[in-house]
């Protein structure tokens, strides 16, 4: 089918802004299939079904909106942790910044230095590609074929310390692309950090093939330029036994759309996703859009998204979970809920399940809801300030989000940071 | 201690008038209690001058060692002293309890101009505390109030009251859903902290409460009022038999 003339021209104007990185032949084999994608797909439009509730525009406009860089008085979330590091200034490897890209049971390479023989080639943008069915996510497309740079690891064995890619934000006008892979291999097991603004406006894909009874863990904390736009996908496919762990923290950020897809194709598979939101102001959104596919015996997903919203702030949540024939004794719970500290803030929801199996449990559910004058008063009767009280609920409602981090250490730098932001906010 | 004068409250919600011209002064370092039966307004008047939303003071004053009250936000009369023990204790899930106590403990202080109680200094005077209450180390960790047992809310309320260390306490039927043995030892829990300094106020339906907590002086409330006042002998009068003889004797 054409695409209408609108999309068309919104994508050739977006098109005619880029140009396809030079590198090796199969990778530009790859990007080249990915344009094709875009060009097929079109960019997401006001009227695609699966942007109901988040304006594309700014996404997919040839020139980002400049994003004013945030002065932020505490160091780089994760910073204290023990880990690998890997800088990007603006899209830009910042090698001096950076650990050496090696590590015990870790292989990493560069997608800006892909070598013409890499192990990449069987599954850079493989994962996106089969993501594009059943919803098409064109801005993954884009970033397949036109990203910059990225990471290429390989993980065969136990990483003793997490990768931490940290991104920094530091020219107003930037428009980064990164898009990295993680193939770990049987048996092996990773944690990856990731933090930090990157960009005015920042696509970013990452792909995540997890072999049986590997085990990736996943922990984001977005950036809190106030003025950043980010689109991102995160694709993975679990193998038998295997596990994928993600958890995203978001303050501030004028737009985020989260994309998370995730395929169970082994047996005995866990795949959890969780999200905690913090959004003030109303030009804030922030959109978590999660696809999660059953197609495997007896495997368990969860997603646990919480958002805090205020002063005209507003919240997205899309979830679905579909349960293929034969997935039988499939486990997916799925709970998706705001609090709305005031009458402006609005959340919404789009909750899906679609299961052709008979022998599954799946729960869903969604709220939103005002804070809990109740305990409020309880609070504050025994002294704790109004604003202090509030922060209090604010910190015992994300904390079911918070609480899928499974490293301590990793929760309780997320915790002390949410703590301090709301302290700091107070004065 | 606390002086209410001709009080008069309505809900905020209904123009329905609950307190109708309270008079009722509550010195230093005793004890009263207030018995009355049901609808009589008992637990308006504890919401009211703890500083809940939804009532409206339409006339009259309430005086904490000569501050008027009424105005003030909970955290603030919280702060000059005052403590209301609730009904029913609120479950907060997601915040633990030593957080909770920690962070009003420290709260007053700082309201209060005084420094903040250390980590350290804090667990140890909770833990003090917690013994005598017989709430375990478990308790202090689970979210606040969160799967306790009637008597375990009540005696988290009195914790809170011994680390708070109030001037005025108000204790809403704190007898309600207690058997005797969790009455006795949240009564023991509040008579340690009897003295000279702190004064109570215990509403109660029963006169059983007050065979545990001994009142100084006996009041009974009914429609909005204080109807009767007397001595210990007057809760033995209604235990007897009944509010009725009471509220005949005053019509």
């Amino acid at each position: 089918m054409a695409l209408p003339q609108t999309k068309l021209d919104a994508t050739e104007a977006r098109l005619a802004a880029l140009t396809l990185p030079a590198g090796p032949a199969w990778l530009t084999e790859l990007r080249e299939a990915a344009l094709g994608r875009v060009r097929a797909m079109g960019l997401p439009g006001r009227r695609d079904e699966y942007w109901k509730y988040t304006r594309p525009d700014t996404l997919v406009q040839a020139e980002p909106v400049p994003a004013a860089v945030f002065e932020a008085d505490e160091a780089p979330v994760f910073s204290t942790i023990d880990a690998l590091r890997i800088v990007f200034v603006d899209g830009v490897f910042d090698a001096e910044a950076s650990d050496d890209l090696a590590a015990e049971g870790l292989k990493i390479t560069r997608l800006a230095d892909a070598p013409d023989i890499h192990w990449a080639k069987d599954l850079y943008g493989q994962l996106e590609v089969n993501g594009q069915t059943p919803v098409e996510r064109p801005l993954a497309a884009l970033n397949t074929a036109f990203a910059t740079d990225g990471v290429l690891i390989r993980v065969t064995g136990e990483v003793s310390r997490p990768v931490n890619l940290s991104y920094y934000h530091k020219a107003e006008a930037s428009d980064v692309v990164l898009h990295h892979v993680v193939k770990l291999e049987e048996g092996a097991s990773l944690t990856l950090l990731e933090n930090g603004p990157a960009a005015a406006r920042f696509n970013k894909v990452l792909e995540v093939e997890i072999a049986d009874n590997a085990k990736f863990n996943h922990v984001r904390a977005q950036g809190r330029d106030h003025e950043r736009r980010a689109a991102t996908h995160t694709f993975t496919r679990l193998g038998t036994e295997s596990a994928f762990k993600s958890f995203t923290l978001t303050a501030n950020g004028v737009m985020t759309r989260n994309e998370c897809v995730i395929e169970l194709t082994g047996d005995d598979a866990i795949a959890h996703v969780a999200g905690a939101c913090m959004g003030d102001g109303d030009d804030f959104h922030h959109d978590d859009t999660v696809f999660i596919t059953h197609d495997a015996l007896n495997c368990e997903s969860r997603q646990v998204f919480k958002k805090v919203l205020r002063n005209g702030a507003t919240g997205v949540f899309q979830g679905k979970i579909l349960v293929k024939e034969g997935a039988q004794k499939t486990d997916g719970y799925q709970i998706s809920q705001s609090l709305l500290l005031d009458d402006d803030a609005q959340f919404l929801a789009k909750p899906e399940l679609e299961i052709y199996a008979d022998d599954v449990a799946c729960s869903h559910g969604s709220t939103s809801g005002a804070i809990d004058e109740a305990a409020l008063f309880y609070l504050k009767s025994r002294g704790v300030p109004t604003d202090k009280a509030t922060d209090l609920l604010v910190l015992a409602f994300l904390a079911e989000a918070v609480e899928e981090i499974e490293a301590e250490e990793l929760r309780d730098e997320i915790v002390g940071r949410l703590e301090g932001w709301l302290e700091r906010r107070r004065g | 201690m606390l002086e209410i004068k001709n009080l008069q409250v309505k809900l905020e919600e209904e123009d329905k008038q609950i307190i109708k011209g309270l008079d009722l002064t509550v010195e230093t370092g005793k004890v009263h209690a207030i018995m009355g039966p049901n609808g009589s307004g008992k637990s308006t008047l504890s919401y009211v001058l703890s500083g809940k939303d939804g009532y409206e003071v339409t006339g009259g004053e309430a005086l904490l060692e000569g501050e008027e009250i009424l105005e003030m936000e909970a955290e603030e009369r919280a702060a000059l002293g005052l403590f209301l023990a609730f009904q029913y204790p609120v479950e907060i899930p997601g915040v633990g309890n030593m957080t909770f106590l920690r962070t009003a403990v420290n709260a007053q202080r700082k309201a209060r101009g005084e420094e903040e109680m250390s980590s350290a200094e804090f667990l140890k005077v909770v833990r003090a505390k917690a013994k005598t209450l017989k709430i375990d180390a478990d308790m202090l960790k689970r979210p606040v109030n969160v799967g306790f047992s009637g008597g375990e809310k009540k005696r988290n309320e009195i914790l809170q009251m011994a680390m708070l260390e109030p001037k005025m306490c108000i204790l809403d039927e704190t007898d309600s859903g207690l058997d005797v043995d969790a009455m006795k030892l949240v009564a023991e829990g509040v008579n340690a902290l009897r003295n000279e300094g702190r004064s109570f106020l215990v509403i109660t339906h029963y006169q059983r409460l007050l065979d545990h907590i001994k009142p100084d002086v006996v009041h009974i409330m009914a429609d909005g009022k204080i109807v009767k006042t007397g001595g210990p002998e007057l809760a033995l009068e209604v235990e007897k038999n009944g509010y009725a003889d009471i509220l005949a004797e005053v019509a």
